[in-house]
């Protein structure tokens, strides 16, 4: 295991990181198809095209640390270690998920690694990640919170108020800001008179830095280091990491507010395709590795499917657990 | 209620409350804008400050949203914070945290996460403050599955609900009335914590059952003393707890007097007083006499004028005549 706060590109890492990027890959294109099947309801909010940010970011976390996310975060749960089985099942409503069937897709949680959601108001989760790493703080603790967020969520007036609240109590947040350019349908440069989300953050004082976010290295990187001074008691660091969503907005999206050769443009920058390619050209990879890698990843899969087909519903005489604790008998 | 106590008022209460939590439990710490230094806008925090510390009493921008965010960040971190919000005017800015995500984060999560933070908040009219500074929007969280809402309006239950409320492993939403601020009476030294569910039968009666809470139960107990020279017999019950509503208490009380009045500061439409109107219907119809008669706030937003101030909120004129009404007088 590699120290959090180094990165060691060897052979072995590399192929942690494409597997990382190519499970949350295949888990989406299935719950997709599984959408089309209405097996998944509700909203499914597809993080493809945007999979080395979590994966990249992820590698400067300890256990110990804890992880804010959004509504598209399928990619950050898997990427943070929860099962692909209680996330298919999360994803079926079935009580075997991941937050007992009454979240859904936009409602992961974990207690055992401090996956606090899977909120879905943008920025919601802001305010949250800095009372978490108060709590951290006071206590004592050397952790780190990671909060993923969309560009859109800078337009949020929780956005603001949290970056100044972590930066005055100099408290130990990453914020980690997903800008694919386009909040559900409105482009950025439609929506923010400064389009660099990271300047925004720079003027609450808490260092930030734009990252490409496509590079699952380059977001690593900057994740491990940001992430180093966090633990040193350097404050909240900011990432801005730049990326494209490749599919639509959610599953009702006909995504008439851009062009399909933007698209096709990002797509060739896609973070699974060079890094792959990458691999492929200085020998870490050839075709038969990635072919196993490819079948034990639909062996996962198909696993996960039969555990959410498997998984028994929730009584309706249940209904109304879970909304205050249960008196301890 | 002991009478060989000390005389304090509500403030001082709350404040003892607060100063015995602080050193009962490290976990305890209260954050708030203008708690430390100012000494609370109310005075309720007044010398806290000077003894805890500016970490246990901890004042923060103008920013509701990310402190009672950052409230239930902690209070999930493993800390017990007490947020205060000055007052519930402005905790409508701070709403998402608490509906979206303090209400529902152990229900989305599958009942892995609770968040045990007490929320503390002045309400109500009376000060000449306007239509921005005089709302009673209680009845707006009690609508809301997930939490717990109290409303203290006497010197023991200010003083022994915090700890009750700091225990309770869900969020629990404090409201505190403006008016009742400066009311002083005796308290038992040896005064410790009260449940914060069920209400309690604050004068006994047979005719009529003056139901209220918070600011508008000293209103009652006038009304009662005045109904009594006319040979009325009003029984008062305070609610105490808004969610949950004690439904026992409230039948009880209306089986006995076969007549109800509800008095609530909150406008009538929509309010608290409609739903418990419609509790009674539904479980003591049969046990009524006359219709349910309420008195709230007339339908405005608060004037300023002293007397037209006066003239939109319960008065205890008007629950005398409410209260005659169910008498035929």
């Amino acid at each position: 295991m590699s120290t959090p706060d180094k990165l060691h590109l060897n052979r072995d890492h590399a192929l942690h990181l494409l597997r990382g990027m190519l499970r949350i890959r295949r888990f989406e294109e299935r719950c997709a198809e599984l959408y089309t099947e209405e097996k998944i309801r509700g909203f499914l909010h597809l993080y493809i095209g945007e999979e080395a940010i979590a994966v990249g970011a992820m590698q400067s976390l300890t256990p110990e640390d804890a992880v804010c996310a959004t509504y598209r975060e399928h990619g950050h749960a898997l990427a943070r270690g929860l099962p692909m089985t209680t996330l298919m099942a999360e994803m079926y409503g079935k009580r075997a998920g991941c937050s007992g069937g009454r979240g859904g897709s936009m409602h992961l949680f974990d207690a055992a690694s401090r996956f606090y959601g899977g909120s879905a108001i943008v920025g919601g989760l802001l305010p949250l990640a800095v009372g978490i790493a108060l709590a951290d703080k006071l206590q004592g603790r050397q952790r780190v919170t990671a909060c993923f967020f969309g560009e859109g969520a800078a337009a949020e007036g929780a956005f603001h108020e949290s970056l100044n609240l972590a930066a005055l109590w100099q408290l130990p947040v990453l914020f980690v800001c997903e800008n694919n350019l386009y909040a559900m349908g409105t482009a950025l440069d439609r929506s923010e008179s400064e389009t660099h989300i990271f300047r925004k953050a720079e003027s609450y004082r808490v260092p930030a830095e734009s990252v490409d976010g496509m590079d699952v290295i380059a977001v690593e990187v900057a994740a491990r280091r940001a992430a180093a001074d966090i633990r040193d008691g350097a404050g909240p660091r900011f990432l801005e990491c730049l990326t494209y969503r490749f599919r639509a907005h959610s599953m009702f999206d006909a995504q008439l507010y851009r062009d399909k050769a933007e698209v096709e443009a990002w797509k060739q920058k896609g973070p699974i395709l060079r890094f792959g390619q990458w691999m492929q050209e200085t020998g870490m990879l050839d075709a038969a590795e990635r072919d196993a890698m490819e079948a034990d990843i639909a062996a996962e899969l198909d696993e996960a499917v039969a555990f959410a087909e498997g998984g028994a519903a929730e009584p309706v005489e249940e209904l109304t657990r879970d909304v205050y604790t249960e008196p301890r008998s | 209620m002991s009478d060989a106590g000390v005389e304090m008022t509500y403030r001082e209460a709350l404040r003892e409350a607060i100063r015995e939590a602080l050193n009962r439990d490290p976990r305890v710490f209260l954050m708030g804008e203008d708690v430390g230094r100012y000494g609370g806008c109310y005075a309720v925090t007044k010398g806290l400050y000077d003894e805890f510390g500016p970490e246990r009493i901890r004042d923060t921008p103008l920013s509701e949203s990310a402190f009672t965010g950052a409230g239930i960040g902690a209070a999930l971190g493993g800390m017990r914070p007490i947020v205060e919000i000055m007052t519930v005017n402005f905790s409508l800015l701070a709403l998402d945290q608490i509906v979206n995500n303090a209400a529902t984060i152990r229900h989305m999560s599958g009942g892995q996460f609770n968040v045990p933070l007490v929320i503390r908040m002045a309400t109500g009219a009376g000060k000449q403050l306007a239509a921005q500074h005089s709302h009673s929007l209680e009845g707006w969280y009690a609508h809301v599955p997930g939490l717990k809402v109290v409303a203290p309006a006497t010197i023991r239950d200010a003083r022994g609900m915090l700890w009750t409320a700091l225990e309770d492993p869900d969020p629990v939403v404090i409201f505190e009335h403006v008016m009742l601020y400066n009311r002083s009476g005796p308290l038992a030294a040896d005064a410790g914590a009260v449940p914060i569910t069920g209400a309690a039968v604050r004068r006994e009666g047979t005719d009529v059952s003056l139901i209220t809470y918070g600011g508008s139960l000293f209103k009652a107990l006038e009304a009662a003393d005045a109904l009594q020279q006319e040979g009325i017999a009003a029984e008062v019950v305070d609610l105490r707890s808004l969610r949950p509503l004690d439904d026992a208490t409230i039948m009880g009380s209306v089986g006995k007097t076969h007549r109800a009045v509800i008095v609530d500061e909150g406008w009538r439409t929509g309010s608290l007083a409609a739903e418990i109107s419609a509790r009674i219907m539904e479980q003591a119809f049969w046990a009524l006499d006359a219709p349910v008669g309420r008195v709230c706030s007339a339908e405005v937003p608060i004037p300023y004028p002293r007397h037209l101030e006066d003239a939109a909120l319960p008065q205890v004129p008007d629950i005398v005549a409410a209260a005659r009404a169910t008498l035929g007088r």
